[in-house]
């Protein structure tokens, strides 16, 4: 695994998304409590609505262009609609730093 | 021979060590604490400090006990040095002490925050017991600062209330004890914690302690508030004690390195307790404590044991404050909640489920079923069997399902149900005992729900709760997945209950998510600031992207940017702006709005803030074309140009718009003045709209020209500018503060009627009160979005939180 460091959990609001460019496309990271995080593609699979800039609810995202919710924990859509979103692992240091393992995402670029 | 074990350290680790050891037999013991004295059970120190047990309670390993034992005490003396070659400790006497076997116990330190002042006198953290005795000297009714509401912050503060001391404490986090409790159980606790008279602020920083001859005298908070104190207590965390172990060469990260058996990386010299890391884990609770102290004996006689760490749960050791929360609330794959709240009780339960197991519990207000969960976490139990009902705990036999009129059951008799007509709940409850069985007759009665019809809800579950199954209730749409409450419901109960958090709003009125969906936020944070405009703070995490990015999202994620232009007029400036602002960040497209305005479509989201600092320069402002909330006043030229004009429609329009722009309301509203019948700003059918005419002002409302077609209705015919404000500005208000959310003003008035809205704005002493009501949000409400997203740390949020292509290039 590769952790490369995104900032501080405190640049991300409580119930909020920030994005993180990669050379593979976005990433969009979420705080869904004070000090939980997760990360996933930041475009939504139905018609790539920037996912960063949702509503986030317990683990949940709702896309802000047509209300499509998706699976933090999973990335699959919920509900009656159909569809997937990559995860990426990111975890909270204890002074707060945020680590991403970007995967394949990184891979990409020697690729 | 027996051989010589020395203990640096004589806290709660050493001392079952020492237990441990001397069953055993088979060595000479020295033991070194800094602590002028033997060892006591540490986590009592609490009740010691809010005096429900002495200090002699609490002792286990006195003096005495460790001198019959044959332990060589050197109390009151810190080791300063550890010579490894030559196996020897030094303490402050400087005599080396040989050893055939080293335990490091040093514990941990508490983690002072180096705020200017930090070194006053007067400024202590919770750790010993002088710490507890100079809390304990404070006398009654003096006044104490805690920085940190976690566990040990918040027993320092409950124990110091229970002696008469006014205590604050001030948590940077949004939520008390945000480590082991999720928001809605800090919640209940801080309630619980504010009911009994301490006062706490959350999202709170410190900035500096200011002091006076050498003492603390305060302390100053970022926003500049300053709360006086006599003594100020530091329980922010902790730090491994390890100075000595790494001065010693051992192998230190943020604690002692150990293997499995205790050991470091010197064969000779054994660490337990807080001061050790093991696997990457810190420790700070001290049941795996003791499985390190039991390790480490039988590693010293000689014998193959491995020390694993446990789940371990968490109490809060003050009376009345009933918590429990155990296991792992971090990220993590597949994972679900199941909540359980009853708000009468105070209660609320979560469970954390990965798979078939369960991995965490969060509980408040009835912790008794907290040993069962810990054991079904502890030992992994597949709990797929019981999932349906687990969060009822172990006595649970047979359906008892979740009930919806909590909410309504739990109110006083004296909450006020039914607003316009002042009928609370006990009156209806009374009227309907006395025999009044259904709506109509209870309206018949109370004259409650028998005006705007917003508390219809409320009434009716009131008729359930007191008639039980004879009352049929008819079907209600809830406002979504998360409660079986209405809007009207919400509305109505947050306004009786006081309910002045989306916390409270959760857990009193019985949400069944942990914090609601993207359905019931914005509604919810709507009605909470427009009922509560000074004591609610607005949740730009509650809001749709446009209202939180103040822009219109587009459909390949870029922004539209609409400056306002008040009632449609401009100047050459403004434009030029405009145009230079459309050329510097690339628009693709300029467009005149049907709102009289310009709208520049395609903005990167990174530019909006550079963009509105550009036009803020020439005095352009927001035009919330984005916003629940007044979007334009269309006007036409009016009286100044125009041959037929009646009335200054143009003045009247800007007028109007300076008054009411930035106000949240729960739909758009637009409005429009006409300077005559021929009504070229299109008034009649506008959510308000003033038609001017030669005697003065006909104002009508609850037009629309969207997905559907109305007509305005007259609202009044008045005969100055003056009234004219006075009445838009009333029914704005009136609007405001009962339409649910996402209803346009004709959808409102369709539910509650014309007349009662005449009547209502048509009551001078309701009027006035609705526009001090109006005057009063704006003063909090009524700001430039645009100006204040220019700063520095507020523009940051709109780019990206790191940029991993630049990295890549290199
Ligand atoms: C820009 C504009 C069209 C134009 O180029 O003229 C416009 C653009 C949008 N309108 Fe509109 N409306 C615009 C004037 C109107 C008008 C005419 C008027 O205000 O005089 C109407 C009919 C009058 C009315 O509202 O009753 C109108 C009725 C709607 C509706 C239907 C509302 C309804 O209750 O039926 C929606 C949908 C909604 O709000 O839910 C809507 C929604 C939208 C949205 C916000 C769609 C969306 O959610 O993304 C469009 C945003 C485009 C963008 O990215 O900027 N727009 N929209 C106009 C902006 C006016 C302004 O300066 O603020
Ligand atoms: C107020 C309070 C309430 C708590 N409540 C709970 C609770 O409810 N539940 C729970 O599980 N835990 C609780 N804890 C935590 C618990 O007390 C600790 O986990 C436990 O005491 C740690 O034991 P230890 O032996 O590692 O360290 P300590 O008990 O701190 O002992 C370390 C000792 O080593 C001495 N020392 C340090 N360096 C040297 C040196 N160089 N030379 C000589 N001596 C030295 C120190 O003076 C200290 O006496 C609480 C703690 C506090 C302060
Ligand atoms: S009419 Fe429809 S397509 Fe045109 S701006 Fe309004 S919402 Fe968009
Ligand atoms: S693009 Fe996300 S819901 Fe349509």
């Amino acid at each position: 695994m590769t952790w490369t460091d995104i900032g501080h959990i405190d640049e991300i609001p409580l119930r909020g998304a920030r994005k993180v460019k990669t050379i593979g496309g976005c990433v969009a990271v979420f705080r869904t409590a004070e000090a939980e995080v997760f990360a996933t593609g930041g475009s939504c699979p139905h018609k790539g609505g920037p996912l960063a800039d949702g509503i986030v609810h317990d683990r949940k995202v709702t896309c802000p262009l047509h209300n499509w919710v998706i699976d933090l924990t999973s990335g699959a859509v919920l509900g009656a609609d159909d569809g997937q979103v990559p995860t990426y692992p990111v975890r909270v240091e204890e002074d707060g730093r945020l680590l991403i393992d970007l995967g394949e995402l990184r891979l990409r670029r020697s690729a | 021979m027996s051989r010589h074990l020395v203990i640096v350290g004589g806290g709660m680790a050493a001392g079952r060590l020492i237990d441990h050891v001397l069953a055993e037999g088979g060595w000479t013991v020295t033991l070194f604490n800094a602590e002028p004295r033997g060892t006591y059970n540490r986590i009592m120190l609490s009740p010691v400090l809010s005096g429900d047990k002495t200090y002699e309670d609490i002792v286990t390993h006195d003096d005495d006990f460790y001198r019959q034992a044959g332990v060589t005490c050197r109390f009151g003396e810190r080791v300063t040095a550890i010579d490894r070659a030559a196996k020897t400790v030094t303490g402050e006497d400087g005599v080396p002490v040989a050893y055939d076997k080293l335990v490091l116990a040093t514990g941990s330190d508490p983690f002072m925050i180096p705020l200017p002042g930090h070194d006053l006198d007067g400024v202590i953290a919770y750790r010993d017991l002088e710490d507890t005795r100079r809390m304990m000297g404070l006398g009654e009714g003096s006044r104490a600062v805690v920085i940190g509401g976690g566990l040990l912050g918040l027993e320092a503060a409950a124990g110091m209330h229970a002696r008469g001391v006014d205590v604050t404490v001030v948590h940077l986090m949004g939520h008390l004890m945000e480590r082991q409790l999720d928001e809605a159980a800090g919640y209940l606790l801080r309630r619980e914690l504010v009911s009994r008279g301490i006062k706490v602020l959350c999202s709170s920083n410190s900035k500096e302690i200011v002091g006076r001859d050498g003492r603390v005298a305060a302390l100053r908070l970022e926003d500049g508030t300053e709360l006086p104190c006599d003594l100020l207590v530091m329980a922010v965390g902790i730090r491994p004690s390890v100075a000595l172990a790494r001065a010693a060469g051992l192998a230190v990260g943020r604690g002692i390195h150990v293997d499995d058996q205790m050991v470091t990386s010197d064969p000779d010299v054994l660490a337990v307790g807080e001061c050790v890391e093991h696997d990457g884990q810190l420790f700070g609770l001290v049941a795996p404590l003791y499985d390190q102290a039991k390790v480490a004996a039988e590693t010293l006689a000689g014998r193959d044991a491995a020390f694993a760490n446990r789940e371990t749960a968490t109490k809060l050791k003050v009376t009345g404050c009933d918590l429990f929360s155990a296991g792992d609330f971090a990220e993590g794959e597949d994972r679900e909640d199941i909540v359980f709240r009853d708000p009468a009780r105070g209660v609320y339960k979560r469970l954390v489920l990965q798979g078939e197991r369960l991995i965490g519990a969060v509980m408040y207000g009835d912790t008794a079923d907290g040993s069962w969960f810990h054991g079904l976490i502890k030992d992994g139990t597949d709990v797929s069997e019981m999932r349906e009902t687990l969060i009822f705990g172990p006595a649970f036999q047979g359906g008892e399902p979740l009930d919806p009129m909590a909410a309504v059951a739990a109110l006083p008799a004296d909450a006020e149900i039914c607003g316009c007509n002042g009928v609370c709940k006990g009156q209806i409850t009374e009227a309907i005992l006395g025999g009044a069985q259904d709506l109509g007759a209870v309206r018949t009665v109370t004259k409650a729900s028998s005006s705007c019809g917003t508390c219809t809800g409320l009434v009716e579950q009131l008729l359930s709760v007191t008639l039980g199954d004879e009352y049929e209730a008819p079907a209600a749409q809830p406002v979504c997945g998360c409660t079986d409450l209405t809007h009207e419901d919400v509305r109505r109960l947050i306004k009786a209950q006081e309910l002045q958090s989306q916390q409270a709003v959760w857990q009193e009125l019985g949400w069944t998510t942990p914090n609601g969906c993207h359905v019931c936020r914005p509604a919810v944070n709507y009605y909470l600031l427009a009922d509560w405009p000074v004591e609610y703070q607005d949740d730009p995490q509650s809001r749709f992207v446009n209202e939180r990015k103040h822009a219109n999202i587009q459909k390949d994620g870029t922004f539209s940017v609409v400056p306002r232009m008040w009632g449609g007029v401009t100047t050459a400036a403004e434009l030029r702006a405009i145009a230079d602002a459309a050329d510097k960040y690339n628009v693709p497209t300029v467009k005149v709005t049907g709102g009289q305005r310009i709208d520049l479509l395609g903005v990167r989201g990174e530019d909006l803030p550079a963009m509105w600092a550009d036009l803020g320069r020439a005095g352009l402002v927001s035009g919330h074309a984005y916003a629940k909330g007044l979007r334009t006043v269309k006007t036409c030229v009016g009286t100044d140009h125009c041959r037929f004009g009646t009335q200054d429609s143009t003045g009247l329009g800007i007028k109007l718009e300076k008054r009411l722009w930035g106000s949240w309301t729960p739909h758009k509203v637009k409005m429009a003045v006409s300077g005559c019948p021929r009504n070229c700003a299109e008034a009649t059918c506008k959510d308000l709209g003033i038609v001017c005419v030669d005697s003065g002002y006909e104002i009508g409302v609850g037009g629309a020209a969207g997905m559907d077609l109305k007509e305005i209705q007259p609202l009044v015919k008045v005969a100055t500018e003056a009234e004219a404000m006075d009445h838009v500005v009333a029914f704005v208000q009136l609007y405001r503060e009962n339409a649910k959310y996402l209803d346009r003003p004709y959808k409102w008035i369709a539910k509650v009627g014309m007349d009662w809205v005449r009547e209502r704005v048509g009551d001078p002493q309701e009027r006035a009160r609705l526009i001090a009501a109006f005057d009063l949000s704006q003063s909090i409400y009524q700001k430039d979005p645009w100006a204040e997203r220019t700063e520095d740390e507020e523009a940051r949020q709109f780019g990206p939180l790191a940029d991993l292509t630049l990295e890549a290039a290199e």
